[in-house]
């Protein structure tokens, strides 16, 4: 009864091609977008921050610029944590050699550093395809992080080889460094989130979008209707790598604040974004937010069942936690190839017809 | 003989020794691409839960110990027994067996017809969840492997080539003896395949799938004997491995080592793979101790294998022994 789309009637294209064409979607959507920007902030406590929103809000944009790649332009890429460490690198030598810029810019500028890096990584993609391509953009991965490790101007030659974040500020408010507030992490994390997803989605759906699924359904039938595989490709490799450098930039600077680069942003962030998007849902925006909050939650709630509830050793439950990761990847590519999204659109359409399916 | 040169000599051999290994793991990959398809980044994690398994039978090690104790609150962890190395090797290749069987019923037999990046994904999928399981099974601490192979330096060479250079070379035991088995391995696995009533079935399911069902192959037995045979390879590789370095969780990551390798060689060669193993093995070795150690500030070997083949499929996407790509619309 409420879930229809009968009533609401539409008088222009534009409206007839919003994003939510139900209004019980759209109250919600606004409801939902409502509560995180003027309620969460107002009663978040350090631990939900730590454990839970940040990360999540984080994991969503990196996983945004993955599904940008992966699942609207088919490009298997294994490089993610690579182009991460891009931008948390690319966040440090800004912050620390102009202490008077904001974190606005400094974060925005990492993402443009990044895409330009992503998007010679992705001269190869015109060449090499498929898994061909997932190996190509391994030689990213590895290098960039021995790179990191090894220039040590990277680092400002410091001893340790570790970077950490000094104190900046937006509009007054602390962002980085040990003194920040959970509330302002959050914040601040949040208008990345929802600016970058308003694009995301806006992007996907025009005409570069549209470019982009015709390179992924078959690219040679692509170029033969007039799409150019070259700036296909180049252009999803560097929004792609905008969005994980700014997601990398964020993890650095806002949530762990010092970082060792193997560690961090090693060949494991790489598949752990790729599960999100897997398990999300490939090419679809709602399924990137899906897959980050499945995958953060994840862990968090195997700690607090096995080791606060049972009492079991941490080692157990983090072999437990590959063990269900693993698993769940492959129920949900032999169950629903197309992820949380898919169940998402599936009860939506079952929704519609909800109370008489027949 | 000028010193530098001699170094890259034994550099170089070191080298092909090192290529042999990757190239144990990139056989096994080749031989389930060639049968069924399915690139399969498990095969690492093959090797490592191979090992892991051979290590806990010899020692009579209890399976899942740590989560039995850490349910019902016992403190089992050994039988008590050792197991001679031979029994032990065989009731490992019958696990890798099982899981063959397992993989393609509860799996692979439930993903036909899907693209293959789907299967690919699954495979990834398939690698964590076994990984959690060695670790769940056999716990996650670093093992000894010891089967009876000679190590240690080589000492007949080291005085041969002392004599004939004034320098010795330093050549392991362990890598001869593994290079041995790998050649016996390679030439084992062509006379299976090309003179045995199963072997043929093999090479016609690679050859096309639905012809070969037609003339009345089972397609799941190939399926699951491939698999079976890429355990095994995948024993071999981790019983290498294992006793160079212990059974730990890096023996996983040679896998991805072995991705380069194949990219050189080509996906459906098994010649390829040997070649491409070499070539890597030798060129990151002779580059890490030319380049990377004087001007780069070493650990080079970590990217130089990934960035070569990178730069070898601009120019040849197929690899040096693969079938030519040919796509339609």
């Amino acid at each position: 009864m409420i879930y229809r789309e009968a009533g609401d009637f539409k008088t222009s294209y534009t409206a007839d091609n919003q994003t939510f064409p139900i209004r019980f979607d759209r109250t919600g959507y606004w409801v939902i977008l409502i509560a995180a920007a003027f309620l969460v902030p107002f009663v978040i406590t350090d631990y939900w921050a730590s454990a839970l929103l940040v990360p999540f809000l984080i994991y969503a944009i990196a996983a945004l610029g993955l599904n940008i790649l992966t699942g609207y332009c088919g490009q298997v890429s294994l490089g993610t944590g690579g182009f991460m460490a891009v931008g948390a690198y690319s966040a440090y030598k800004l912050m620390t050699a102009f202490p008077w810029m904001d974190m606005f810019t400094i974060t925005i500028l990492s993402g443009f550093i990044t895409a330009a890096v992503g998007a010679a990584f992705g001269l190869p993609s015109l060449r090499i395809k498929g898994f061909y391509l997932a190996v190509a953009t391994l030689a990213a991965q590895f290098f960039l992080v021995w790179m990191f490790n090894k220039v040590s101007w990277f680092y400002n030659y410091s001893a340790s080889g570790q970077i950490s974040a000094p104190e900046r500020s937006v509009f007054g408010i602390v962002v980085t460094g040990p003194n920040t507030q959970a509330w302002a992490q959050y914040t601040f994390c949040l208008i990345f989130v929802v600016a970058l997803a308003w694009v995301a989605r806006n992007l996907t759906r025009g005409t570069v979008g549209r470019k982009w699924m015709a390179i992924r359904d078959m690219d040679i039938a692509a170029e033969i209707i007039g799409v150019n595989p070259l700036r296909a490709k180049l252009s999803a490799f560097a929004i792609s790598s905008f969005f994980i450098g700014v997601s990398g930039s964020l993890f650095f600077t806002v949530y762990l604040g010092a970082v060792e680069v193997g560690e961090a942003f090693g060949i494991q962030k790489s598949f752990l974004v790729l599960f999100m998007v897997i398990i999300g849902g490939l090419g679809s925006i709602f399924g990137s937010f899906a897959g980050a909050a499945f995958l953060v939650l994840l862990p968090v709630v195997l700690k607090l069942v096995g080791v606060d509830l049972f009492g079991w050793p941490t080692d157990i439950v983090a072999h437990l936690n590959l063990v269900i990761v693993g698993g769940l990847i492959v129920f949900f590519l032999i169950v629903e190839p197309h992820g949380l999204a898919q169940l998402w659109r599936l009860t939506k359409e079952k929704l519609r017809l909800w109370p008489f399916p027949h | 003989m000028p010193d530098t040169l001699l170094f890259s000599m034994e550099v170089a051999l070191n080298g092909l020794m090192a290529g042999v290994m990757y190239a144990l793991v990139a056989l096994g990959f080749v031989l389930i691409f060639k049968a069924s398809g399915i690139f399969n980044y498990a095969q690492g994690v093959m090797a490592l839960f191979a090992a892991m398994t051979l290590v806990g039978i010899q020692n009579g090690q209890v399976p899942f110990a740590h989560l039995i104790n850490a349910i019902f609150g016992t403190k089992i962890h050994h039988f008590g027994w050792q197991v001679p190395a031979l029994l032990a090797i065989l009731l490992t290749v019958l696990v890798m067996a099982v899981f063959a069987w397992a993989v393609n019923r509860f799996v692979f037999s439930k993903l036909v017809n899907q693209e293959p990046i789907i299967l690919f994904m699954a495979t990834i999928g398939l690698a964590f969840f076994l990984e959690g399981v060695a670790d769940l099974m056999w716990g996650s601490e670093i093992k000894t492997l010891d089967v009876g192979l000679p190590q240690g330096i080589n000492t007949w060479i080291d005085e041969t080539t002392l004599n004939a250079f004034g320098y010795g070379f330093f050549i392991d035991n362990l890598d001869i003896v593994a290079t041995i088995i790998a050649a016996l391995l390679v030439v084992g696995l062509v006379l299976f395949s090309q003179y045995t009533k199963q072997g043929r079935a093999l090479r016609a399911v690679a050859d096309d799938h639905q012809a070969a069902l037609s003339v009345g192959i089972s397609l799941n037995f190939i399926w699951v004997l491939v698999w079976s045979i890429a355990g095994f390879v995948a024993l071999v590789a981790g019983i290498m491995w294992g006793a160079k370095s212990g059974v730990q969780f890096s023996l996983s990551l040679i896998a991805l080592k072995a991705l380069p390798v194949l990219m050189l060689g080509g996906f459906t060669s098994i010649p390829g793979a040997i070649v491409g193993g070499l070539i890597i093995g030798v060129g990151e070795k002779l580059f890490e101790f030319l380049i990377g150690q004087p001007y780069l500030g070493g650990a080079t070997e970590n990217w130089f294998a990934y960035v070569l083949a990178l730069l070898f499929l601009v120019f040849r996407p197929q690899g040096l022994f693969g079938e030519k790509i040919i796509e339609r619309v």
